[in-house]
């Protein structure tokens, strides 16, 4: 059985007035159906920095992570307020197309296009209204390089997606995402699906990225958040219990919870 | 019996089984090509039937088969289309949408001499429209509908959620992910079901006997106006298909050589299903390296 722990007793920070934010949330909650998944998430994930989200299995990370760009429209009642560049972008009315070349996307399992890498990455440009043979090629070079993929695939940008290695694969959904210019990356668990030299190439890859983007990153790898993650947040059971800078959460949870998570006495 | 003797005997069992099912086919395909084959020469091909005792070739009946197939395609492929879109991605799951999915499956299963005679009652007795290629080509419509609106949602349902989410990720639309990105997925799949299809419908009698008629009037094929009577095109001229004149000749065949008659069309026919089994098989293929851009 799952040791019971209060949820009154959280410690989550919040950051001074100077520090620029790039998204914030404010009683963040998700509903699926009857199922309350999410309670008043109040997290807020400063600029050019990296943020890891850990908990276990079910508490909610992928939960509240999808709500970000809005991909729980029509599968999760989502409440509470988002806040981006003033915007509270969880409201009815805003474009959520628009908002999703915003804040980018890299999910679990690597998901390539069945299209070639050159279509990958510029098939959603197109789509966008971006005509300009030049341009396109520049964004694909530059989004590869970001990616730290550019290398190993520019002869073959003609070739199958579906024939690179799970870790290209996954860099390549990094570059499909970078290549839109967004301000904000979330990225679900990018790792989880890749051996450990394919792990390094893609921390690698994140770490250069933060120069430009802000990182909100979802991980079961308790490593990989450290060497990464500046801030990180711990959700347990639908509920943030504590978000403090990476290396204080490592070397000194302040909750119970948290302390027995690190220390892998959990459950 | 331990369960490596009983693993034994269900292979055997199953072997024998399938041995039989693919025996069985062997010798149908043989024994029809085989009866058939001699009788089918160029003549046969090209020729015109002789409308009282239906001795000679198959010409017209050969056309009108492909005809009245490509026209029930090109009205049964957009509506298909959208409605296994429809199903697949837009339907909620609730009783509106079983109940056009149990709608569905009845029409699927309704007998084709109904659909025949529905589409008779209808088109040529009702809308005064005579027997026509026309007619045929609805009352295939209906034939065909439920089958390629499931191959279709089918093919599009297989296409992993994951591809979906990534085209939304991007701030595409839904449509735009439907139509640029899981569509091409599932295209090698829906294309042999419509190739499938096409086989199917261009083998089926019950439904066209009553709708597009049992006469093939001579046509003129060097005028190639739809409106004019005589045109191959015209869309309101009776047609007799292919497999409309096998059973007509066996039912009601008046001349001398009626059995080599049938034997021979039987044999056209199943070589054009048959080529339509392969086309799928091999277009399916090369789509999907194509879209896929795999080599
Ligand atoms: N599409 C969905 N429909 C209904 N319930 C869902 C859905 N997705 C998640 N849930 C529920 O929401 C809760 C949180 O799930 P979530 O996927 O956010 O957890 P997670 O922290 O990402 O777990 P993991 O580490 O396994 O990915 C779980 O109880 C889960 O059953
Ligand atoms: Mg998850």
């Amino acid at each position: 059985m799952l040791k019971q722990y209060s949820f009154e007793k959280t410690a989550v920070q919040s950051f001074a007035d100077n520090v620029p934010l790039a998204l914030r949330t404010e009683n963040l909650q998700v509903f699926y159906g009857a199922n309350h998944a999410m309670h008043d998430a109040n997290l807020a994930f400063p600029k050019n920095q990296i943020t890891a989200l850990i908990g276990a299995s079910g508490s909610g990370k992928s939960t509240y992570l999808r709500s970000l760009n809005r991909m729980n429209d029509g599968i999760a009642t989502v409440t509470g307020k988002i806040w981006y560049h003033d915007v509270d972008i969880n409201e009815p009315d805003v474009n959520i197309y628009e908002i999703r070349r915003h804040i980018g996307m890299v999910f679990q399992r690597p998901n390539p296009f069945a299209k070639s890498i050159r279509e990958n990455i510029i098939y959603a440009l197109r789509a966008e209204g971006i005509k300009d043979k030049q341009v396109l090629a520049q964004r694909v070079e530059e989004s590869l390089k970001g990616a730290a993929l550019w290398d190993e695939v520019k002869d073959t940008l003609d070739k199958s997606a579906l024939a690179l290695s799970g870790g290209q694969q996954q860099r390549l959904c990094i570059a499909r995402s970078i290549a839109m210019q967004p301000d904000v990356l979330l990225l679900d668990e990018p790792c989880s699906a890749l051996d450990p030299i394919s792990t390094v190439k893609v921390e690698e890859t994140l770490a250069q990225l933060r120069e430009k983007y802000t990182i909100i990153i979802v991980t079961h790898n308790m490593q990989q958040a450290s060497r990464i993650s500046s801030q990180c947040a711990f959700f347990h059971l639908g509920h943030v219990m504590e978000y403090t800078p990476t290396a204080k959460m490592f070397s000194d949870p302040q909750i119970p919870v948290t302390q027995d998570y690190i220390s892998g006495s959990f459950g | 019996m331990n369960a490596k003797q009983k693993d034994v005997v269900a292979t055997i069992a199953i072997n024998v089984i399938v041995a039989t099912v693919v025996g069985i086919l062997f010798f149908l395909l043989a024994y029809i090509l085989i009866s058939g084959l001699p009788h089918v020469s160029w003549s046969f091909l090209t020729g015109t039937t002789d409308s009282f005792s239906g001795a000679g070739g198959i010409g017209v009946q050969l056309f009108n088969s492909f005809y009245l197939l490509i026209l029930t395609m090109l009205i049964s492929i957009p509506i298909s289309l959208g409605a296994g879109i429809y199903l697949a991605e837009y339907a909620k799951d609730n009783w509106r949408t079983h109940l056009i999915r149990s709608a569905i499956e009845v029409l699927s299963s309704l007998p084709s001499v109904v659909v025949g005679l529905f589409g008779f009652l209808l088109f040529v007795v009702q809308f005064k429209i005579g027997f026509s290629v026309i007619s045929g080509a609805i009352a295939l419509t209906f034939f065909n509908l439920p089958l390629l609106t499931r191959n279709i949602e089918e093919s599009l349902s297989a296409v992993p959620r994951n591809q979906r989410e990534a085209g939304l990720s991007l701030g595409m639309s839904k449509w735009k992910t439907e139509i640029g990105i899981i569509l091409p997925v599932a295209l090698p799949g829906i294309v042999t079901g419509i190739v499938l299809s096409a086989g199917r419908v261009f083998g089926e009698a019950a439904a066209l006997i009553y709708t597009a008629g049992q006469s093939a009037p001579v046509t003129n094929f060097a005028d190639w106006n739809p409106m004019d009577a005589a045109s191959p095109l015209n869309p309101l001229r009776p047609a007799e298909t292919l497999a409309v004149h096998i059973w007509k000749v066996n039912t009601e065949g008046l001349a001398s050589n009626a059995a080599q008659l049938s034997a021979a069309a039987s044999a056209v026919l199943i070589i054009a299903v048959l080529l339509f089994n392969l086309g799928a098989r091999v277009l399916g293929n090369y789509l999907y390296r194509r879209v896929t851009a795999s080599k």
